[in-house]
């Protein structure tokens, strides 16, 4: 068996999943981010993907695509653990379903 | 010619070895051919272990005047095997409240990356294991993992010293990384390339038909050079800069709670992470497997390759035997003050000497750009116009 | 050999996924994502982009993994309850992957699809990122220094 672009959509929709899963069933804040960081990895595999198996074009548009949301994700990371520094420092917690300050 | 067969004699041994599957499926070849490579890298690098082990411990010896280990065989050559059964005896002790699958994990993960490092670097003429397009970044990559397997031992020991010099470790592979990866840019970018092939086929050949075109030999080369060699003690956690196993401060660090073989699995990475940083070394500057001189190419190249890892692993050892430890502070600030303004001046002088066609106006010109940032940035940092001059009262 | 490699790294990607996802411990779950992002990057290899998957592994497992890390170190001194499991978010996901699932297998494939496509290569990417993606280039160099001033100051203490 090869492996065509079908099995590869199919195991990044698997990947989107399960970070879905993280963000929405974990309510701390790091499982928010390591569900985030889950569902970019499974963008990104779809990209290479389809630069793969797509149509030869001049510029491998897929592949720089995945390599700049890799730099981005990278950016990504580093803020939010921040604000989730920034946030625990302030509120103790990192539960996000306690942050609730703003709730009229 | 005998120079050539001699040469390449591994190359016809593993072909001879090959042909003797001949016939089996493509497959078979290629996984044969694989763990040829795999028995080859690690059956030479276990021997250099073990030899360097015992002759760091001898070399240590006569730099502080005594004799080193003596006693078990000729030479005390035999003091590695004596050393391994009595790591494997040892009792193997996990703390109570340990983290048990991570703190297992922590010396397999240190150690993996140094082995994985290991086989992207061209031995010798065609002895690459493992020939990949991307080879620089390949090393890189894994070797950007180590900082996890430090954090593993740290965490999973459940030790407050061991917490400290996993963090003391990890911030300082990290600052240490960006010169790392910054001073081998240079070579990229002249070179073209991220193939350690294609960098050593680079500087194979003799300017005015007898000066190795070396890359240590030009201004932006040796400067970067020597800032990888400073960058590669850092990432070893080798004296001078082995604060994160400071015993006279926090015990030994993330390897505190570790004892028997998983103590000897940590003794192994640190010296086959010196390996890989002293391989990859010779293969960016130093020329790689080339010989230094036309006339010396009779010799086989994989023992000029082993001939200056020898001589690196040496100064790695001297450097141990003679510099006290830094402070953690001065580590820090000497990664970010210092090393990595120097490592974008290497970049900077090797455009110019790329942009001044590689003649000697371009190697000025290179020298005056290194000198002058080295100058500057020594005249700020000189902290002698801070302080008072230290006065000796009672040392005179 | 390629199909017995796919389902290898698919097993293992997906299960240090679901161990991310659903573990106690936010340490363990944090190295299980970086066991998953070395999956991705094996995926990675064996679609050719070898780049990629050394990028991946550089920027994942290298920085972003110990960034969660040292992050859990910081905030985990005190005891913080852990929050329930809200099963809610398990149905919204099984949804999503069946939903994505059952319209992946009812799409045919694009009609251009060539799996003979060399490797790229290092060099093929350089010339694309000097070329045709300058502009992304500079604005990914001027987006990460913004994210750096930006986390240190939200991570710097707060001086009354």
């Amino acid at each position: 068996m090869t492996p065509t672009l079908q099995h590869f959509l199919i195991i990044s929709a698997a990947l989107f999943s399960i970070g879905l899963l993280a963000a929405l069933s974990r309510r701390h804040a790091i499982f928010i981010l390591i569900g985030v960081e889950l569902m970019l990895a499974a963008a990104n595999l779809n990209f290479v993907a389809f630069w793969r198996f797509g149509p030869v074009t001049p510029q491998p548009v897929g592949v720089m695509v995945a390599l700049f949301s890799i730099a981005i994700a990278a950016a990504e990371a580093a803020v939010g653990l921040a604000l989730i520094i920034a946030v625990y420092r302030h509120y103790r917690t990192t539960n996000v379903d306690r942050l609730t300050s703003m709730k009229g | 010619m005998s120079g050539d067969f001699l040469d390449q004699i591994f190359i016809r041994g593993k072909q001879w070895l090959l042909s003797l599957l001949a016939g089996s499926p493509d497959l078979l070849l290629q996984i044969a051919s694989s763990l040829i490579n795999i028995a080859a890298v690690m059956g030479v690098f276990l021997t250099l272990f073990a030899l360097i082990s015992v002759l760091e411990r001898k070399i240590l010896g006569r730099i502080q005047n005594r004799y080193g280990p003596n006693r078990v065989g000729p030479f005390g050559l035999l003091q590695p095997a004596a050393d391994g059964i009595k790591m494997l005896i040892k009792e193997d002790i996990v703390p109570l409240r340990a983290d048990k699958v991570v703190h297992f994990l922590a010396p397999l993960l240190m150690v993996l990356p140094a082995i994985l490092a290991l086989g992207v670097i061209p031995y010798g003429r065609n002895m690459t294991a493992f020939a990949i397009d991307g080879g620089i970044l390949f090393v890189f990559a894994v070797g950007s993992t180590t900082e996890l397997a430090v954090f593993m031992a740290g965490w999973g020991s459940n030790n407050k010293f061991s917490m400290l010099g996993a963090m003391r470790a990890i911030a300082q592979m990290v600052s240490y990384e960006l010169p790392l990866t910054l001073t081998v840019l240079p070579v990229v970018m002249i070179v073209g390339s991220l193939s350690p092939d294609a960098i050593v086929a680079a500087q194979g050949g003799y300017a005015h038909g007898f000066f190795p075109r070396w890359f240590v030999f030009t201004p932006w080369g040796g400067a970067a050079f020597v800032l990888f060699f400073i960058s590669g003690l850092v990432e070893s956690n080798r004296t001078p800069f082995d604060v994160p196993e400071g015993e006279s401060e926090i015990v030994a660090g993330h390897m505190t709670e570790y004892s028997g073989f998983k103590y000897a699995t940590f003794f192994m990475a640190e010296y086959f992470g010196m390996f890989a940083i002293s391989g990859l070394a010779v293969t960016l500057f130093l020329g790689g497997w080339h010989a230094p001189l036309r006339l010396l190419e009779v010799v086989p190249s994989y023992l000029w390759f082993f001939a200056k890892l020898s001589a690196l692993l040496f100064v790695f050892i001297w450097i141990r035997g003679t510099l006290p430890r830094t402070r953690v502070d001065q580590v820090m600030n000497f990664a970010w003050k210092f090393m990595l303004p120097m490592a974008f001046t290497c970049i900077l002088s090797a455009a110019v000497w790329h942009y001044q066609a590689h003649g000697l106006a371009g190697w000025l010109w290179s020298l005056a750009v290194v000198a002058g940032v080295y100058a500057a940035l020594s005249w700020l940092l000189d902290t002698r116009r801070k302080f008072a001059p230290r006065t000796y009262r009672f040392a005179e | 050999m390629s199909g017995a490699a796919f389902i290898a790294i698919a097993v293992l990607t997906l299960a240090s996924a679901l161990a991310a996802a659903l573990l106690k411990k936010l340490i363990h779950a944090a190295l299980c994502l970086a066991l998953c992002f070395v999956g991705v990057a094996a995926f990675y290899f064996l679609l050719g982009a070898e780049f990629v998957g050394l990028v991946q592994v550089f920027v994942y497992v290298g920085a972003v993994a110990i960034l969660i890390v040292f992050t859990i170190l910081l905030i985990a001194r005190e005891y913080d309850p852990p929050a329930p499991f809200k099963w809610v978010g398990a149905f919204v996901a099984l949804a999503v992957f069946t939903a994505l699932t059952w319209s992946i297998l009812k799409t045919t494939a694009p009609a251009g699809a060539t799996p003979v496509l060399a490797p790229i290569t290092v060099r093929q990417i350089g010339d694309s990122l000097m070329t045709s993606y300058v502009w992304p280039l500079q604005c990914i160099g001027l987006i990460l220094t913004a994210a750096l001033v930006g986390a240190l100051v939200l991570a710097m203490e707060e001086r009354p």
